[in-house]
């Protein structure tokens, strides 16, 4: 896909400049002539907003980190402080943590998009996996920015995740020890958090070039599935995309201003406005809502090890999925039962992550006894968040590879730009 | 030239055994990057472990006649909430009469506390599930329950349910005088 450069000097600047650092060159073939599949739907413009949303959290964060004070005695007073002191102090600070949120929604939509249209496949499993890192390094530096707060939430709930590694046997203590650089989650976790949060999105930074540039050897799937096979089935970057991707960022940026200006402490938790205080675990911890899926799997499994391990495989499934899938189809749209599955897996997503949410014990129909099946009652959300981790569990074990193999798939159309005949929505939304 | 063996020829400064000495000198060399290397990763990845000050803040003493029969104060003993507890004569007898019971952590109470001060209950306030601190008076042992995944501690500090391993651990402490603890 990435054939050969159109690029024309025009001035004799960038002529001489072309033969010294061709990075004219770089961009005009990275973002203007860049042949896309002609059609790429809604679904395909998250790549930008996440591009838009890492410079919305890198720039914020430095101003944040102007104001911000790393320690332990004074974090939380400072966050105050660009609350109510430092010049639209507040409009950054709730811009970077409900940014935070936004990236987070764009991430998973673009994840799922990728699931949908089976863009892992071959030959895009490395810029697959490099998706799938950048999205533990996001997770990583969403975690660390949490606790920076110094909050009565970011307290406790670095005190649980480190504690996740205290799981393993033998090196679980000399690990979270290590983790904290004392006896408990103290000023010297605080300072370590913040140094390596200031770092990850740089790093993210990294991926995503790579990511990029994986993109620009294997060219983008599309909803077809079916790689474009002549000039008919693209379109050049600009306009057809830098339009299409900017209209999206306007309408992403007006769901991200809803958020920062009318109810920027929607997506918090209110026992973070109070001072970190070793002593007092809140009565209900949670975490961002971004990791209440895991969070719910973690707690679905009554042993510690054993939720520790379902909770990193589960982050694993999505690393081993380009191997997992036998299906020759690419796209959900010829696979109709493939495509089923696919919701109800969407949907035990969402279930985990409400689940996450409530304690574990608490009925889901409510004033509903039944009996005590294991440890609790069926009717709570520990039994409902079993359900959901075995189905989400499934989907990668079992239903995807068998159902690549099983299933009977539709007819996939020859080309892009050939009336999709097999198509079952009508053709004229094609083309 | 056809009477020359292919491979036997003779060259003054490449002897057969030549390839054997060469393989050393990259095994060796290859041997002390990796030797050096590791010793310098070392140094940056114990910088993270506890500082020298943070080791050094090991013990406090505490005294016990502040803490009236029934109440329990908490402490902050290395950065950890350390609980101090006058247990009530009802307490002590229903953690010593489940001594036998079925649990996950077997353990006698004698054992959990100092001998003839039975009623003193000092323990570290973490759950060992994932590091919550337990609040007394809720389950169903009359003990500690933990709010973050549901676990249940007795009046002896031992795990009777829920996800947590083990029982509320215990710091090393010792009396000074018949008031007096120094923990740690
Ligand atoms: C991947 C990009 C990033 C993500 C997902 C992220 C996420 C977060 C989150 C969730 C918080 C807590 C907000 C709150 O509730 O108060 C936070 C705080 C913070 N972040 Fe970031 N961040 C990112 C990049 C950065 C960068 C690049 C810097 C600095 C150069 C930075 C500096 C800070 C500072 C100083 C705070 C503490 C002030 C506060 O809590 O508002 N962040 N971050
Ligand atoms: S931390 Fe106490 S039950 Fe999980």
């Amino acid at each position: 896909m990435s054939g050969h450069s159109t690029y024309q000097p025009k001035t004799g600047f960038e002529r001489w400049l072309d033969s010294r650092l061709p990075i004219i060159r770089l961009a005009h073939d990275t973002a203007v002539s860049y042949p896309t599949p002609r059609n790429l739907n809604y679904w395909w413009t998250f790549g930008g907003i996440l591009t838009l949303c890492l410079g919305v959290q890198i720039i914020t964060g430095i101003i944040l980190a102007m104001h911000y004070t790393a320690s332990a005695d004074h974090a939380f007073n400072s966050v105050e402080h660009i609350m109510r002191d430092v010049n639209y102090g507040w409009l950054i600070r709730y811009m970077h943590a409900n940014g935070a949120s936004m990236f987070f929604i764009a991430v998973y939509i673009h994840m799922f998009r990728g699931l949908y249209y089976g863009s892992y496949k071959a030959p895009r499993e490395v810029l697959w996996l490099l998706g799938c890192i950048i999205y533990l390094l996001m997770m990583a530096t969403g975690f660390m920015g949490y606790v920076l707060p110094w909050g009565q939430m970011s307290f406790h709930g670095t005190v649980v995740i480190t504690n996740l590694f205290g799981a393993f046997p033998i090196v679980g203590e000399a690990i979270t020890t290590w983790l904290w650089g004392g006896f408990a989650v103290d000023n010297p976790t605080l300072n370590r958090f913040f140094s390596l949060h200031y770092l990850l999105p740089f790093v993210i930074a990294g991926v995503v070039i790579l990511h990029i540039w994986a993109l620009h050897v294997v060219g983008q799937n599309n909803p077809t599935g079916v790689e474009p096979k002549s000039k008919a089935d693209t379109v050049p970057f600009t306009p057809y995309a830098t339009v299409k991707d900017g209209f999206a960022m306007s309408v992403f940026l007006i769901l991200f201003a809803t958020f920062v200006f009318y109810m920027p402490n929607a997506l918090g938790h209110a026992d973070n406005y109070i001072p970190a205080n070793p002593l007092v675990t809140p009565a209900h911890i949670v975490p961002e809502w971004y990791y209440l899926p895991f969070y719910a799997i973690l707690r679905a499994v009554p042993d510690k090890l054993m939720g520790v391990l379902a909770m990193f495989a589960s982050i694993g499934c999505f690393f081993a999925l380009p191997w997992l899938d036998t299906s020759k189809v690419r796209s959900l749209r010829y696979r109709p039962t493939a495509k089923l599955y696919f919701w109800i897996f969407v949907l035990a997503c969402l279930v985990l992550g409400y689940c996450g949410g409530r304690l574990p014990d608490d009925p889901v129909i409510p004033g509903l006894k039944t009996f005590i099946l294991g440890d609790s009652d069926p009717n709570s959300f520990v039994w409902l968040s079993r359900i959901a981790t075995a189905y989400y569990f499934a989907y990668f074990a079992v239903i995807i590879p068998v159902l690549g193999l099983v299933e009977k798939t539709l007819p996939v159309p020859e080309t892009i730009a050939s009336p999709a005949l097999s198509h079952p929505a009508p053709a004229k939304t094609e083309a | 030239m056809s009477n020359l063996a292919v491979g036997a020829t003779t060259d003054p400064g490449h002897s057969s055994d030549d390839p054997s000495r060469r393989d050393f000198i990259h095994i060796a060399a290859i041997a002390a990057a990796a030797g050096g290397a590791a010793a310098v990763v070392w140094p940056f990845i114990d910088q993270m472990n506890p500082a020298g000050d943070t080791l050094a803040l090991a013990s406090v003493e505490f005294d016990l006649g502040k803490v009236m029969q029934g109440q329990q104060v908490t402490i902050k003993w290395r950065g950890k909430p350390l609980f101090i507890r006058n247990r009530t004569p009802a307490e002590i007898a229903k953690a010593v009469q489940d001594d036998n019971a079925s649990m996950k952590d077997p353990a006698k109470d004698a054992d959990r506390t100092k001998e003839g001060k039975q009623q003193w209950m000092i323990l570290i306030g973490n759950c060992t599930h994932l590091g919550c601190v337990p609040t007394f008076g809720g389950g169903e042992y009359g003990g500690w329950f933990c709010p973050c995944h549901g676990s249940v501690y007795d009046t002896s500090g031992r795990i009777r349910k829920g996800p947590a391993p083990l029982n509320l651990a215990l710091p090393e402490y010792a009396f000074l005088t018949d008031t007096r603890v120094k923990i740690g």
